[in-house]
């Protein structure tokens, strides 16, 4: 009998996906010369904001220096405890910080972004509104690749 | 996450995807995704091991010098939950034998919580309940338990919200107790086979499951009653 994660891994392995459309494969500058942010599915959020909410399809923005976050996903399926050792088991901004700094990457996003995951099997308001609203923040921000990190 | 890879990229982005379910990703194929077998939570492996994440990071980028995709590749490494190993700590001594046991559990241990937030800085208590609302919040459960209607408990927000910041509270509080970073689940493991919190978050469930309210599934981890 499974257990702990490999229960919840074949949960997952089975529900619904969407529709993604044509799909595209875009280039980016050689890695020494990109900027990098993070785009994570925790729920992250600063201390004291509005907790996230069941099928909540936006996107919430931090800067580059911001590591006094918190996170409120409705799902209690993953592990928190990680998390709340070090940030950078999710959001791994120290760790970009580092690789900018001895030059493996161009710079760090001032810009990186929390959406919520376990969304509905059509996610039809991240595809067609709040995931394109993101990408152009990022690209604002002069975002040239893009970390995805899930919890 | 895959999902908005193909978002992002339509948009003129490049992506690297750490994906935590392989068969999502071989399935919408984002342009580029590392699959990472480590606990769900947990997408770089290792608290707290920047050696660790760094390797993570690494073979994540590296896939950004593929010229074509979908490029769908698995980190060497892999890192189970701890889920049937519960973290072994020791509760501080019943203070007051008259309280319920839960109540008085989760007084006692309000120190180790508060030593747990102060090392990392980090609390994710706070939803519905502050810190020194978790008693109440056990008080309210173990009414629902008995088969008090959720609404009539006189407590504000929601049962789901009060459970995520019982579970958080006993979570923080055990990483101060065992003075170490513990192993994905295993904390939470610890809660529900050995506090007297977790028994009553569990018949709490149970109870909420008999009243047909639509939202008991979510109570628990079904991992942990299923």
């Amino acid at each position: 009998m499974k257990v702990g994660d490999a229960t919840i891994r074949s949960r997952m392995a089975g529900l619904d996906l969407p529709d993604v459309g044509e799909p595209a494969f875009v280039r980016p500058p050689t890695l020494a010369e990109a900027t990098v942010a993070v785009v994570t599915s925790a729920g992250l959020q600063r201390p004291g904001d509005d907790i996230w909410k069941q099928g909540d399809q936006s996107f919430r923005q931090f800067n580059a220096s911001e590591r006094d976050l918190t996170l409120s996903h409705v799902s209690n399926n993953f592990d928190r405890s990680g998390f709340v050792a070090d940030l950078n088991v999710v959001y791994p901004l120290d760790r970009l910080d580092e690789l900018a700094t001895e030059g493996v990457i161009g710079a760090v996003s001032s810009t990186h972004l929390s959406f919520m995951g376990a969304l509905d099997e059509t996610m039809s308001t991240l595809r067609h509104d709040t995931g394109p609203a993101a990408a152009e923040v990022l690209k604002e921000a002069g975002t040239d690749v893009v970390l995805l990190t899930p919890v | 996450m895959s999902t908005l890879a193909h978002v992002f990229e339509q948009c003129g982005l490049s992506t690297v995807v750490l994906a935590s379910v392989r068969e999502n990703a071989e399935q919408l194929e984002p342009p580029r995704a590392l699959f990472c077998e480590f606990p769900l939570g947990r997408p770089l492996g290792k608290p707290r091991d920047a050696a660790f994440q760094r390797g993570v990071l690494n073979a994540a980028l590296e896939l950004l010098e593929e010229t074509e995709g979908p490029v769908l590749r698995d980190f060497p490494e892999i890192i189970h939950d701890s889920t049937e190993e519960p973290l072994v700590c020791r509760l501080p001594p019943r203070e007051n034998t008259s309280a319920p046991p839960a109540v008085d559990e989760a007084r006692g241990l309000i120190k180790a919580y508060r030593r747990s937030a102060e090392q990392s800085g980090r609390t994710l208590v706070g939803r519905a309940l502050q810190p020194e609302d978790v008693p109440r919040g056990l008080e309210a459960f173990l009414a629902i338990a008995d088969g008090t209607p959720w609404k009539e408990v006189g407590l504000a927000g929601h049962p789901l919200q009060w459970s995520r910041d019982i579970t958080s509270y006993y979570e923080e509080a055990a990483a101060a107790l065992s003075d170490h970073v513990p192993a994905a689940r295993a904390a939470e493991s610890w809660l529900y086979h050995h506090t007297e919190a977790g028994k009553v978050l569990i018949a709490a469930r149970r109870a909420l499951k008999a009243a047909e309210e639509p939202f008991w599934f979510f109570l628990v981890p079904s991992t942990q009653d299923p």
